[in-house]
């Protein structure tokens, strides 16, 4: 169908306003990865803040101006970077970024398809997502301060300016950029989800597809169904904002005054946020798990172990998650009754995630381990996913949860399970895919360098932070330096906020690397790392429509590595099965 | 020009940095790809980072175990702890079980040239086992956390002494129930004066309409003397809104049963937590502008503080103040009740000191709160 490469192109629709997955899916990548400067910086900022309560020090005067006056950071713009950190690590970074640019990669290359099911609203999904960020990054400019009740933005401190200064103008933009995100992550979801339902190739069952596409069919079709939940979260939040209405408050008086709201409910919010929240964090979580998978295998040279099983815990793991959102809520007042039901599914969870590490595991025994950056960091995200969800048995029982709710504990436990899980999962794609991508590899040694200098980093920013939970410290905390009982915690917070600096030194590594490679990098073979996988059966070169022939019909499983009786230790998804070969899976 | 400069001096340095950094690859010659040399080295750090990561593990046992909380205060607290100690020794045995066992395996299975990898898809036996363990051992978790939990949410209460733990930016109040053990209504409308926790009853609704009164009748002379139009607009405002505020009063007021209204005359409010050891309170939390948490880490206890609603919860201290003292072998110890949601830019400094006495000490204490006794108020 030569038909799609001969359109003209001018440097608007080929760069800016590209229908073309391919352009898409680099637009999210890079849109992400400013984004993901951002927060770090912030990160890097506020752990300086922790680490020297009260002290002076320019960096922070440097960059924050006049919200840290001689050096020292104010608890407002304390609150504003935590909270802004938060929203974009988890929406723009590991959502749009991270879903946007593999899903647009991967979906259409490895399902068989010339494009996404509509070009036109996968690039609307682009620019909605672009909106968003740009709004978001506006609301850091305002004079009363970016938004500051946390991520969670839970009423009343998000609804009533009198109670903090980022829940005036900095909240409005804040819920404004949501709301874009939002629609830009429902046109991209549809469009994933109808992609894999109806554009396969010929011989691509779904029990041929790859766990990449499952892993984000299964993603979208969960944004698909919580997002407008957090929709309508948020618009009800603005009508209580702007319009007077009391969906969330009641009886509140701030500075002398009662407002004139009554008989809302504060918590109603909760159970709508995390009706979207908890969901969320597999949105983030199983693209990852999915790019991985694929990684491993074929690095492994070797099948994933329990195809059938994997999809399945796709699936429980995503079922389950609608049901669980109220171990965020435990000490809320919410009936003790609720509580316990909510102990038992997300205790439940455990047994699919548990089955995933299991069949990883079982992936890499026996192979012949290919250590590329994105294999390591492959494993380094099954490490992470070990140790992070552990302790999620702790806080999502609630009696235990009674002890740490809120505090350094589940910082620890969630950046270590979906922070850095997610991350690894999506530096392990970048590599892993940057030959298809750009044509070009990246280079091997400083992708050691980079790997070696975040895993490192990466355990020592986070896992001294369930000691600082099991002290008791509150997360959200300005400054320890209030509370007698913290005072020995200083030398913990100190190891801490050197890791977290030296992490996010080592990323500068991963960014000369990316962008030096992109113009100067090796030239990638068609199918660099002998992969069975459809994306790589297409040439080098950008085409629209992927092939420049046929697309290639699929004959077997993408997981027929080191297939005893075949040539090479990879048999793509094209070549069809040999008399009497049979089809295991 | 300055910042010309900086971009200049930062350009020229990519640029070099790019140069040495092609010259060094043409001269090591490494090939840019994945050899058994790399696979070694990396398959050898993989089993290096695996231990390390065990040995940073108990390090950081070894050195900040006894920074973290240790001897629970309350009745309910070794029962939690002994649910906590039994979890996380079932996720370190997993820990110290999964990550060696992945690192290790790493390390093992490293490529070589003229290896292959075995051809394994599945294993039903195997599966079945690694999803029915889990199951069983989760089975026996969760039924093990919620008998906990229902021991620690379904205490009998009724003999436990009632306590308002009342949160605002950025402090906590505390209200005794009094010698009737029954809390006065309250309500936001009525904060006011000296009653800072809108506790209703006879005297504090008199205060403060007579405040009210007063407000209005300095407004209508103030209206009288006012010339301009303007201002008179605002002070009839003013003057609407404060009879408004006066009316709602009354409704409370009347709307309030007539027990209530007594059972507030003895309520007392203090800005320090004092209990009685051994004795069984009922914490009722109230918030009067946005969510607080209410976190005593000493006594295992935390519940949200939400406007507009009332939440609870119940223990028992068992060691006081001074005995921790000398548990702890630190003389500057005291309980606190930390804030523990995030509520606004002081969130990090709101606290409440408690302390934990005998009932003779308590019984003290509580003579000599008098004055901010509801009826004295
Ligand atoms: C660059 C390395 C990172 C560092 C050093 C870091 C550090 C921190 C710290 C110390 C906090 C807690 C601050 C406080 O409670 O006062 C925090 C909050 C948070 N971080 Fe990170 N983080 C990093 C990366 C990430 C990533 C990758 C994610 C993605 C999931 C993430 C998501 C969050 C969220 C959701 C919060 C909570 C914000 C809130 O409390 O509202 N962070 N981060
Ligand atoms: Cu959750
Ligand atoms: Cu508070």
């Amino acid at each position: 169908m030569s038909e799609h490469g001969h359109h003209k192109e001018n440097f608007f629709s080929k760069y800016v306003f590209s229908l073309d997955h391919k352009m898409i899916s680099k637009q999210f990548l890079i849109t992400g990865m400013v984004m993901g400067v951002i927060a770090m910086v912030m990160s890097a900022l506020f752990r300086i803040q922790l680490a020297n309560p009260g002290e002076s020090n320019s960096i922070l005067s440097t960059f924050l101006g006049r919200w840290a006056e001689g050096g020292v950071m104010s608890p407002d713009i304390y609150l504003s970077l935590v909270t802004i950190h938060g929203t974009i690590m988890v929406f723009f970074v590991l959502t749009g970024g991270l879903s946007g640019t593999f899903a647009n990669l991967l979906l259409p290359f490895q399902v068989g398809a010339r494009d996404m099911a509509s070009g036109f609203l996968n690039m609307l999904s682009y620019w909605f997502f672009f909106a968003s960020c740009v709004v978001m990054i506006i609301s850091l400019f305002v004079q009363s301060g970016p938004a500051s009740a946390g991520w969670t933005i839970y009423p009343p401190l998000s609804a009533v300016p009198e109670t903090i200064s980022g829940s005036g103008l900095g909240m409005t933009l804040w819920l404004v950029s949501m709301t874009l995100f939002i629609v830009s992550s429902l046109l991209g979801g549809l469009n994933y989800i109808v992609t894999v339902l109806n554009l396969r190739t010929t011989g691509m069952s779904m029990t041929r597809l790859p766990l990449t596409v499952w892993a984000l069919l299964v993603t979208a079709i969960l944004g698909v169904l919580s997002f407008p939940v957090l929709l309508s979260a948020a618009l009800l939040l603005i009508f209580d904002r702007s319009f007077g209405t009391s969906f969330y408050l009641s009886d509140i008086l701030v500075q002398g005054e009662v407002l004139s709201h009554a008989g809302g409910n504060p918590i109603l919010f909760q159970h709508l946020f995390w009706f979207l929240g908890h969901p969320e964090v597999y949105i983030v979580l199983l693209p990852a798990l999915g790019l991985t998978s694929e990684i491993i295998a074929t690095n492994s040279r070797k099948p994933i172990f329990g195809y059938r099983a994997m999809i399945g815990s796709i699936l429980a793991i995503a079922f389950l998650s609608f049901i669980v959102w109220g171990h965020h809520m435990f000490i809320t007042g919410m009936n003790p009754f609720l509580g316990s039901v909510f102990v038992f599914t997300t205790l439940l969870i455990a047994i699919p995630s548990a089955i995933k590490v299991f069949n990883y595991i079982a992936t890499l025994w026996r192979g012949n381990l290919q250590f590329t950056p994105a294999m390591l960091f492959s494993i380094g995200l099954v490490s992470t996913f070990i140790t992070g969800g552990l302790t999620g048995l702790i806080l999502g029982d609630s009696a235990l949860d009674i002890n740490v709710h809120d505090t350094y504990f589940v910082v620890a436990h969630f950046h270590i399970v979906m922070g850095l899980s997610a991350i690894f999962g999506m530096l392990a794609g970048v590599y892993h895919w940057f030959p298809r991508m750009y044509g070009r590899l990246m280079n091997l040694k400083l992708g050691y360098i980079h790997f070696w200098g975040t895993f490192i980093c990466a355990y020592g920013t986070f896992f001294p932070m369930h000691f600082l939970g099991m002290a008791g410290l509150p997360r959200r905390y300005y400054s320890n330096s209030a509370f007698p009982m913290f005072d020995n915690l200083v030398d913990i917070n100190e190891i801490v906020s050197f890791f977290a600096i030296a992490g996010a030194l080592i990323q500068v590594v991963f960014f000369f690397n990316f962008f030096y490679s992109i113009f100067r990098g090796t030239p990638s073979p068609q199918n660099p790392w002998k992969s069975n996988t459809l994306e790589w059966t297409a040439p080098v070169e950008r085409i629209h429509g992927n092939w420049s022939g046929e697309i290639p019909a699929v004959h077997r499983w993408a997981y027929d590595y080191s297939k005893p009786g075949m040539d090479d230790d990879f048999v793509p998804q094209t070549v069809p099965l040999k008399k009497g070969e049979e089809e295991h899976h | 020009m300055i910042k010309v400069l900086i971009v200049l001096v930062a350009i020229v340095f990519v640029a070099q940095v790019v140069r040495i950094f092609e010259l060094s690859n043409l001269i090591t010659k490494t090939k840019n790809e994945v050899s058994d040399r790399s696979n070694h080295i990396n398959g050898v750090l993989l089993l290096l980072s695996g231990i390390g990561l065990l040995a940073f593990f108990f390090w950081q046992r070894a050195e900040w175990m006894d920074e973290t909380l240790q001897v629970a205060a309350s009745e309910h607290g070794p029962i939690i702890d002994n649910l906590w100690d039994t979890t996380m020794g079932l996720i370190i045995v997993v820990f110290l079980i999964l990550t060696p066992m992945l690192f290790g395996i790493a390390f093992f299975y490293r490529g070589k040239e003229d290896k292959k990898a075995s051809y394994i898809t599945h294993n039903n036996k195997l599966e079945f086992f690694w999803t029915a363990i889990p199951a069983v051992v989760l089975m026996a978790l969760i039924s093990y956390g919620l008998v906990v939990w229902g021991k620690i949410v379904n205490q009998d209460i009724s003999d436990a002494m009632v306590i308002e733990i009342y949160a605002k930016q950025f402090s906590w109040t505390a209200r005794y129930a009094g010698d009737d053990n029954k809390l006065g209504r309250a309500d936001v409308r009525f904060v006011g004066g000296k009653n800072e926790l809108g506790v209703i009853s006879q005297k504090t609704k008199e205060n403060q309409i007579s405040a009210i009164e007063k407000k209005i009748i300095n407004l209508n002379l103030d209206l009288k003397s006012s010339e301009n139009p303007a201002e008179k607009k605002l002070i009839t405002k003013k003057i609407d809104k404060l009879e408004k505020q006066k009316k709602t009063l009354i409704t409370y007021f009347i709307t309030t049963p007539m027990d209530k209204l007594l059972s507030a005359e003895d309520d007392v409010v203090t800005k320090e937590l004092h209990l009685p050891v051994g004795k069984k309170v009922l914490f009722k939390f109230r918030s009067q502008d946005v969510i607080h948490s209410a976190y005593l880490p000493h006594f295992r206890v935390q519940m949200n503080c939400v406007p507009g609603t009332t939440t609870q919860f119940a223990f028992t201290p068992t060691i006081t103040t001074v005995d921790m003292k000398k548990e702890l072998n630190d003389e500057s110890f005291e309980y606190v009740m930390l804030c523990n949601k995030i509520c606004g830019n002081a969130h990090y400094n709101m606290q409440m000191k408690v302390i934990v006495e005998t009932e003779e000490e308590y019984n003290a204490w509580m003579e000599t709160q008098n004055n901010t006794r509801i009826s004295n108020l």
